[in-house]
């Protein structure tokens, strides 16, 4: 006999919108699972990642992650715009932007799955 | 900062963790966001950003060495869109820079004025 509370708890909502994307939950879940952090650790060591990319992205570093990706920066110098509702100008004023190159290794594990004969590079 | 970096970074703020955990740690969080991206599958971190694909329908490219047309499939690239707060810590950064630099006028754009005339 099956149990049913297995497949009545399953909030069948959430666990639809889990599957579609990756947050910091599940990348926790994983800590613990594979890593054997506790839970408190495996939630912090998520934090402190993106906390740290973050810093080093806000100190001018660019940040370089084998077989991901690399995070650069990008000055922009002031350029004209416009209220798009009133069309009036108003300059668009310098800034820095974070710009993001996947790997050629994630775009070829992208491409695997999705890109039909164009895999076998 | 690199991969190996960021791993001495983590290691060095949890000193209960084996140096080793931080190393399979960072490994883990970024095998799991390649494979969900591979698989079509979006991330999004509060505050850091979310990945998703953008899909690239296919078209007429040109060799560019030889002129000759060729087709180039349809294909799915990772995009990252920078959260709110990764892009506010960024960019005041460089507000802060560009006030250092009005406040204390460099001795460099003074002999370049003088160069040019």
């Amino acid at each position: 006999m099956e149990d049913p509370t297995t497949t009545e708890r399953l909030p069948a909502a959430a666990d639809a919108a889990s599957a579609q994307t990756l947050t910091k939950a599940e990348l926790a879940d994983l800590l613990f699972e594979k890593v054997g952090l506790n839970k408190r650790e495996a939630k912090d060591m998520v934090e402190t990642f993106f906390e740290e990319i973050r810093t080093a992205l806000e100190n001018g570093s660019s940040v370089k992650l084998s077989g991901f990706g690399n995070f650069q920066l990008r000055d922009k110098p002031q350029r004209p715009g416009r209220n798009p509702k009133t069309g009036e100008e108003i300059p668009i004023t310098a800034r820095r932007v974070v710009t993001f190159h996947a790997s050629q290794k994630l775009k070829s594990m992208v491409e695997a799955h999705y890109g039909g004969g164009s895999s076998d590079l | 900062m690199t991969k190996s970096d960021l791993i001495a970074r983590l290691a060095a703020r949890y000193p209960q963790l084996v140096a080793k955990d931080a190393d399979f740690a960072v490994k883990t969080i970024l095998d799991a966001m390649a494979e969900s991206l591979a698989r079509g599958q979006r991330i999004e971190i509060r505050g850091f950003g979310s990945f998703g694909l953008n899909y690239r329908p296919p078209r007429v490219g040109r060799n560019p060495k030889s002129g000759e047309k060729v087709h180039v499939p349809e294909k799915h690239v990772p995009h990252f869109k920078a959260g709110k707060e990764l892009r506010d810590r960024v960019d005041a950064r460089l507000n802060e820079e560009a006030a250092a630099r009005l406040a204390a006028p460099r001795v460099a754009s003074a002999d370049m004025a003088v160069a040019g005339n």
